[in-house]
């Protein structure tokens, strides 16, 4: 099974040279520790910034700079700033290459909810519907399972949907997973994790 | 042809004096100052700002002494507890919010679960397209955003070229409260880095557009290339010290 690192460690595999990214807030966030030698993507934050460097040294935090999850990051050499709607154009525009997410629920149809749980707290969707629907290629990164041991991984999500049929690949603590006609296709097995496994943690069809 | 030409040249001497008098009438002595007249219960005020970054705070704040009740207030965020536009929560001067993101306050929580404060999600690039929209005399425009999700019930549904939009709505609000880096005196106005944000659309939705800014320059001051708003779309200016205050700090060590 994999960690919280091995699963951003993955998502990293799935990036390419000269990418544009979004990641999105938790385990996204960590895929830019492990972009693999050789692979330069630059990272938008949909606040209005290409090119997101790392957390800046103690004392050298700019208030006027942070990303979408609100921290304070630093500026690289190719960064470029701009305002919301700039932000939001290139993100509908398809200029983005991939959006790797979080997710509550995903469904075999591509289906994606990750920002409501109707009766509790709600934050709100931030950008997460715009990216979903705008991107080239949604990657989305969960645990398989919630913590009652029940799928993440449905034939029909449950909860209010972020986008229709969005989703492209699915890397869980289990494995990697397709979103194809019909279902879902096994594409890898998590370290010690059996097919079995797999198949008995997933509620969606697996095809093939 | 001629005689639609003849109009604007006939006085040009006149317009050019009034026009340098009219820059020097956009700069305000003070946030108050600066919203004299323009406030009104149950108005419509668009925000700029992400979070807290690049936040209006002294308009806020001066919105805040004004007590201008019922506001209906489109902001990505609402700020976070008793501060930002958390402080019109406090005080109960906001009857609805317009965001895509309301996660950081629990007084917001607390008013919107208890009915007393209504709450309007749009996705964030939907947010900010209706206010670009809006400024930009667009009523309406299609977006996949939000397709087969509870934002698209209710709306125009149209298919393009095989893939289905939802209609949404530009948005014009009566006034537009933003911060700026450097502005000059004609209006035009610099921001720095991830503060531009929400300021710029904004701005440009407001029917009347008040911009704060940490330094306000002489006329032909600023590079005219540099320039991210136009002072077009600024009606008033006011300078004056920011808080700035950081969400969340994250800061890594210094390797040995």
């Amino acid at each position: 099974m994999w960690d919280r690192n091995q699963m951003a460690a993955r998502a990293a595999q799935e990036l390419q040279d000269g990418w544009y990214v979004n990641l999105g807030i938790g385990i996204p966030t960590l895929v830019s520790n492990y972009i693999p030698e050789g692979v330069e993507v630059t990272l938008q934050s949909e606040n209005g910034m290409l090119g997101i460097g790392p957390f800046p040294y103690e004392g050298e935090e700019d208030p006027d700079l942070i990303n979408a999850g609100k921290q304070t990051v630093t500026a690289e050499k190719q960064t470029s700033f701009f305002d919301s709607s700039e932000s939001f154009a290139m993100i509908r525009g398809g200029k983005i290459a991939m959006a790797i997410l979080g997710a509550m629920e995903v469904a075999e149809n591509g289906d994606l909810a990750n920002w409501m749980i109707p009766g509790k707290l709600v934050k709100g969707m931030g950008g997460a519907m715009d990216l979903v629907a705008g991107v080239k290629r949604v990657v989305v990164v969960m645990d398989h399972t919630n913590k009652a041991g029940e799928s993440k991984v449905l034939k029909a999500c449950t909860l209010p949907l972020t986008g229709q049929k969005v989703v492209d690949r699915i890397i869980t603590n289990l494995g990697v997973l397709d979103v194809v006609e019909g279902g879902l296709r096994i594409v890898e097995l998590a370290d010690g994790v059996s097919e079995d496994e797999l198949r008995t943690a997933t509620e969606a069809t697996i095809v093939g | 042809m001629a005689a639609v030409a003849l109009t604007p040249f006939r006085n040009v001497a006149k317009t050019k004096r009034n026009q340098a008098e009219d820059f020097m009438k956009k700069v305000y002595g003070s946030a108050a100052e600066a919203l004299d007249g323009l406030l009104k219960d149950g108005m419509f005020i668009a925000a700029g700002g992400f979070g807290l970054c690049g936040i209006p705070e002294l308009l806020i704040d001066a919105i805040h002494k004004a007590g201008t009740k019922d506001l209906t207030i489109a902001s990505n965020n609402c700020g976070v507890d008793h501060f930002g536009l958390g402080i019109l929560l406090d005080s109960r001067q906001i009857k609805k919010m317009i965001s895509s993101y309301v996660g950081e306050n629990a007084e917001f929580m607390r008013q919107y679960l208890s009915g007393e404060l209504e709450l309007e999600f749009n996705p964030q690039g939907t947010l900010a397209e209706r206010m670009r929209a809006g400024g930009a005399g667009i009523p309406g425009f299609y977006t996949k955003t939000g397709v087969g999700t509870v934002i698209a019930e209710g709306k125009d549904h149209k298919d393009f070229d095989g893939e289905t939009y939802i209609l949404e709505r530009g948005i014009v609000a009566d006034l537009a409260i933003v911060k700026g880096w450097k502005a000059d005196e004609s209006g035009n106005v610099i921001f720095r880095k991830t503060a531009r944000n929400f300021n710029v659309p904004a701005a440009k939705c407001g029917r009347v557009c008040i911009c704060e800014v940490e330094e306000i320059v002489p006329t032909g001051s600023l590079d005219p290339d540099h320039i991210h708003l136009p002072g077009i779309y600024v009606h008033r200016l006011i300078q004056g010290q920011h808080e700035k205050r950081i969400e969340q700090r994250t800061t890594r060590k210094k390797e040995a």
